[in-house]
């Protein structure tokens, strides 16, 4: 039951609205009430082709070879992909944003860094017939030692997951293997502190586990077209991916999505589209690959798993005057959008309460798991979990009622946030006391009388006459402009960096429709040539510079 | 790998069809028959969203043989309206009892049976009735206040 408190902020409200707080109908539920809500699966298609990975054993492994002759001999097998198919093989989820190197290969064929890492993909006739020769596929592996801990994969000497990020971070902005929050000076405060409040706390990765597992359709279509039915919850993020992964103009391809079967996070990697846009573009025929509930379980990105050390400074009565944070984003074994869940967590940081000393050096860190992606206020609800959990530690050591810290510390309408923007529109002290009310704590006659819209600005408004600044994390060798190789690899410089290993050749459409395997023969693409090694983007980089704040390339 | 032929009754109308060698019913109704509205979700009979009726007793669909059915009588959540809404179909509509649609079909037989053979069921046993259906979105309280709104009959079809 919702219940409305209207008696709050009443005079910044109106009141006036038409359909918040009352009861309305999703205009999708009468498809959904008659099973008539057309998923990507309820898509039926004449000669449908399956499609099914070949997946790494091993957490870390080279790949010495893949042989897939006996399986391409086998009842109903049209093709077997490996990643020299695939014309762009390697891709970050951000490059659409400008954010982070390529690093994530389509079909990996040089090693794989975690468990169920695809390596080959088999398009035969049933599904069943794509299962059995999956297994007919003789991958010659040689095994790599693995590293499964955060803290054990930033330690010297640790397995290297990556070429392209030394000691296994991310590489913040070119400049810092972590991302740095820095906003006054927690060691002074920590020296003149009442008390010293330490903190280690650990969430684990979450799979999204939507009932519908992730897949795509895709069939030929007229006019050297292509469409694609898939249960993304980022159409045009795939739509994008798919453009960049296959070499195509984007409008070639005809996407079509919208109804998803839960996505929470887990349907945002785009990991389908490509590979059945390219079956259907080897084979000329509609291709299906989705994943069953165990690949959905293993192989399917979850919500990363994240390590925070938090260490508080605060006076005997309750007042917290600095917060050190030291995090682990378990990346997994590729990028995926980790990298963003900690520019996103550190704007969030030191959670809703003003404290006027804060600190934070927080890493993405690659392991040889599950690469993790998004799920529900990813970056965000591991470190909250981790604060609020500490705001009961601090409350226990200075003896008060937590309800009554959190009243004490959050944040008043007008103070300033450790990145520098004003407070605004706060609330927390309210929920505090309805919070405080229901559970039956009563509270001091201070924190009942408390709002967010008192007390705050003025002193609170300051930021910091002196910031401890460092240079700690320093990283050469980066690009600090961009991170975009747009085909030419203009960053890292350093010795590690791969060659690019993008052959320029898109799959072969299908005009008339190609037999299952012609592709070799086929004819240059259309579309406009790549470009040459190093050089600089040439094309209008102004959609990624208006994400580029959000990243923090842009002077403030 | 011979077909099967398989005549059986879906939702009130005779089918004829081929079930190939080892189908399940989930695709032999899906891919054969042209019914989409039991859903695969796990294929091991663990989440529910194939369930459908045979006989009048749920059963997924995943775990039942093509030919099983045979001779029988198959219901499914697009049979659901004679021909209006089932009250059922209403009351899920009317208190938010579905977000992504995709558990949907199969927690509407499911709810179905337990009314056919109950029709008023208390909390407890509208629970225990869709407790083989995950859900990954609506929590279930939203679910659980539709099916009693239409046992308690507060809902009109």
């Amino acid at each position: 039951m919702i219940e409305f408190r209207k008696e709050f902020f009443a005079n910044e409200r109106d009141d006036d609205l038409n359909e918040i707080g009352k009861p309305t109908r999703r205009q999708d539920i009468l498809g959904h009430v008659t099973g008539r809500s057309p998923f990507f699966d309820d898509h039926q298609f004449d000669g449908l082709l399956h499609l099914r990975c070949v997946r790494s054993p091993h957490h870390h492994a080279r790949i010495r070879r893949v042989d897939a002759s006996q399986a391409e001999k086998m009842p109903g097998v049209v093709r077997v992909l490996t990643g020299k198919d695939v014309p762009a093989n390697l891709n970050t989820l951000l490059s659409l944003l400008d954010f982070g190197i390529d690093d994530e290969p389509i079909l990996s064929d040089k090693k794989v860094a975690y468990r169920g890492e695809p390596v080959a993909a088999v398009i035969a006739a049933t599904e069943a017939q794509a299962r059995a020769a999956v297994k007919a596929v003789r991958v010659d592996w040689e095994v790599l030692p693995h590293v499964l801990d955060v803290e054990e994969a930033i330690k010297p000497g640790a397995p290297k997951v990556l070429d392209i990020y030394p000691n296994n971070k991310f590489v913040y902005h070119g400049k810092y293997d972590h991302q740095k929050l820095r906003f006054g000076d927690v060691e002074a405060a920590f020296a003149s502190a009442d008390h010293i409040v330490e903190g280690r706390y650990q969430m684990s990765p979450i799979e999204q586990a939507p009932i519908e597992t992730c897949g795509a359709i895709a069939a030929p279509e007229q006019n050297g077209r292509y469409v694609c039915y898939t249960s993304t919850q980022a159409l045009f993020f795939s739509l994008g991916t798919a453009a960049k992964v296959l070499q195509t103009p984007s409008s070639k391809l005809h996407f079509v999505g919208g109804t998803v079967g839960g996505g929470f996070g887990g349907k945002v990697d785009s990991i389908h589209e490509p590979l059945a846009i390219l079956g259907a573009m080897l084979t000329g025929r509609p291709v299906k690959y989705a994943w069953d509930r165990e690949e959905e379980m293993q192989v399917g990105a979850p919500r990363g798993a994240e390590r925070w050390y938090i260490k508080d400074a605060v006076n005997r009565d309750g007042r917290i005057t600095a917060r050190k944070f030291i995090g682990y984003f378990d990346s997994g074994a590729y990028t995926r959008l980790s990298s963003y869940a900690i520019i996103k967590g550190v704007g969030h940081l030191p959670g809703p309460y003003t404290i006027p000393n804060v600190y934070a050096d927080v890493y993405c860190v690659y392991t040889n798991r599950t690469p993790a992606t998004a799920m529900r206020g990813f970056g965000i609800t591991g470190v909250d979990f981790a604060i609020e959990t500490h705001m009961d530690k601090v409350a226990e050591t200075v003896g008060l009622n937590p309800i009554e810290l959190r009243i004490l510390n959050s944040y008043r309408d007008g103070d300033m946030k450790a990145h520098r923007r004003e407070a605004k529109n706060c609330a927390l002290v309210e929920c505090c006391q309805v919070v405080a009310e229901k559970a039956g704590v009563t509270l001091s006659a201070e924190a009942k009388a408390a709002t967010s819209m008192t007390g705050g600005g003025g002193e609170r408004a300051r930021i910091p006459n002196y910031t401890a600044t460092d240079q700690n994390g320093r990283v050469e060798g980066f690009d600090t402009g961009s991170y975009a190789r747009k085909g030419g690899g203009t960053s890292p410089v350093s010795a590690s960096a791969p060659p690019n290993p993008q052959p320029a050749r898109a799959p072969q459409p299908a005009s008339p429709p190609p037999s299952a395997k012609t592709p070799e023969q086929a004819p240059p693409r259309s579309g406009p040539p790549p470009q040459p090694p190093g050089a600089r983007p040439a094309a209008s980089r102004s959609g990624a510079m208006r994400f580029s704040s959000l990243a923090g390339f842009r002077r403030r | 790998m011979a077909k099967k032929p398989v005549n059986f009754t879906l939702n009130g109308d005779a089918r004829a069809a081929f079930a190939e060698d080892g189908q399940n019913l989930l695709e032999f109704l899906r891919r054969g028959v042209g019914d989409m509205s039991p859903k695969y979700g796990c294929g091991q009979g663990t989440c529910g969203a194939c369930t459908v009726m045979i006989d009048g007793e749920t059963q997924l669909s995943c775990l039942v043989l093509a030919e099983a059915v045979d001779g029988k009588e198959v219901r499914t959540a697009s049979g659901l309206p004679s021909p209006a809404l089932d009250p059922l179909q209403v009351a899920f509509m009317e208190n938010f009892a579905a977000q992504c649609g995709y558990c949907t079909p199969g927690m509407l037989v499911s709810a179905r049976a337990l009314l056919d053979r109950n029709p008023r069921p208390s909390r407890e046993e509208v629970i225990e009735a869709i407790s083989g259906n995950l859900c990954r979105c609506t929590g279930y309280e939203t679910i659980i206040q539709a099916i009693l709104a239409v046992a308690e009959g507060r809902v009109r079809a």
